[in-house]
């Protein structure tokens, strides 16, 4: 527990959801310090046909600017990235953002297991994910890949989560650094390293 | 899926592919490209990587099966609603001022698009003086799409698709339901040309006013991306248009200076004089 800070600089944050998540995301992204060090990527299940009102919808309340990916679009640190409906979102070495519709995993498109497995490969060790509310067992292998390779993972306290299945199923299945109330998450962000 | 093969095994295992049967995937991009291989791996419950490499270096049609997994397939008839009215609406209606129409759908998968373009074309009165080129790198694929056959238990989705990017028609006229299996008109089928071509090697083999390539060059490196839009440029007629998926651009592309904006929305650009 309470492993606050990676051996090496953090190159990503992920944060995974599904039912319950948003309105826990539009809790902590106004309280965001514009300055952080690293990318933000959220990983939401949404329906396939979502427009993409929910860049407009995050964008509205962020303190950082929300940017929805396009294919090999090169992450920058301090910039929230939404990971589009209906795609999986995998991480090149060289740190493009390389998108990928191909079968859904646990009935999802975007699959958060997709996106943590693919970082913690090319980053071992620099990445960090949070897991927010849900009703579906996605992002537990997401992160054990991440505790594998080293990274840091936190998962909203189900407690606090609208549906606690997913971040319960992370708690009972993987190692988790911290659990988190919805009104510490801000603050932990910012202080990450 | 945890991670089976070694990045080692891997270059192996695409080495063989290339040396063997001429498919060139290294300049697929990796993250997804090692996926779709261990998927494969273990689906086919292989054991041990020389066992893997074993059945792809002896098994030729095992190496159909290899193009098949590794690329992904996922497509559907007027997928991308907005993108369909966009082309029913304002691309078509400049295709038809030109005498005969060429269309090239690169990376057709099982063809679903290619015949939506058809039905489009039918539609505008202008079918009978298109050609509908449709290429994927995948000949098995490529076989199936030529017989325009396809689920029936998909055609409900489908007309649901035509109908709410702009059709009017009666969406199975187009076609003859057979129990599961739907076969699409003839006359659509003439207009289509099936055939295997590979974009990491193969060149451009004619000149388009209309370029489709949604959602293929995802699966590529950003200098293979470049590449293949080059060849995409050399293929286009001067105001010719390029097609792509609803996340791609050509922003972070150096070819983006040969292009303007027709719809972003869309993803559709046109080539310059």
């Amino acid at each position: 527990m309470e492993k606050e800070h990676l051996s090496k600089k953090l190159k990503l944050l992920m944060i995974g959801g599904s039912a319950g998540a948003l309105n826990v995301l539009m809790q902590i992204i106004p309280h965001l310090k514009k300055d952080l060090s690293f990318p933000i990527v959220i990983i939401l299940h949404r329906k396939a046909d979502s427009e993409s009102s929910l860049e407009y919808l995050l964008d509205m309340v962020a303190s950082l600017p929300v940017k929805e990916i396009e294919d090999k679009e090169k992450m920058l640190a301090g910039k929230i990235y939404l990971v589009p409906a209906d795609y999986h979102l995998l991480i090149e070495k060289n740190g493009l953002f390389s998108l990928d519709a191909s079968e859904k995993i646990h009935y999802c498109r975007p699959a958060i297991d997709v996106t943590l497995e693919s970082a913690a490969a090319v980053f071992p060790g620099e990445v960090a994910a949070l897991i927010l509310s849900g009703a579906n067992g996605d992002g537990t292998a997401g992160a054990q890949a991440v505790k594998a390779t080293g990274g840091i993972v936190w998962v909203q306290s189900p407690d606090s989560a609208s549906i606690d299945y997913m971040p319960q199923y992370v708690i009972d299945h993987s190692d988790v650094d911290r659990i988190l109330e919805i009104e510490d998450m801000a603050k932990a962000i910012n202080e990450l390293l | 899926m945890d991670k089976i093969l070694a990045d080692i095994e891997i270059e192996v295992i695409l080495n063989d592919v290339y040396q063997l049967y001429g498919y060139d995937f290294s300049e697929y991009a990796k993250a997804s490209l090692t996926r779709r291989i261990n998927r494969l791996y273990s689906m086919d419950r292989f054991t041990s990587v020389t066992d893997f490499l074993y059945r792809i270096r002896t098994d030729e049609n095992y190496i159909r099966r290899f193009v098949e997994e590794i690329t992904v397939n996922v497509t559907e008839m007027f997928r991308d609603i907005s993108f369909f009215s966009c082309l029913r609406k304002e691309v078509i209606p400049i295709l038809s001022t030109y005498p005969h129409i060429r269309i090239w759908h690169a990376g057709c998968s099982s063809g679903e698009e290619a015949f939506s373009m058809a039905i489009l074309l039918k539609e505008a009165g202008l079918l009978h003086k298109s050609i509908i080129y449709a290429t994927d790198i995948n000949p098995d694929v490529i076989h199936s799409a030529a017989k325009g056959i396809f689920h029936t238990a998909k055609m409900k989705l489908y007309s649901e698709n035509y109908i709410a990017s702009g059709g009017t028609k009666e969406f199975s006229s187009y076609y003859t339901a057979n129990y599961d299996r739907t076969v699409f008109s003839q006359e659509l089928k003439d207009k289509i040309v099936f055939a295997t071509h590979n974009l990491v090697s193969d060149r451009s083999f004619n000149e388009f006013q209309l370029i489709l390539c949604r959602n293929v060059m995802i699966y590529f490196e950003k200098e293979l991306q470049d590449k293949v839009l080059t060849t995409f440029k050399d293929s286009l007629e001067q105001l010719g248009f390029l097609a792509l998926g609803s996340k791609e651009t050509l922003r972070f592309s150096p070819i983006v200076t040969s292009y303007k904006i027709f719809s972003y929305k869309d993803r559709i650009w046109r080539k310059n004089i």
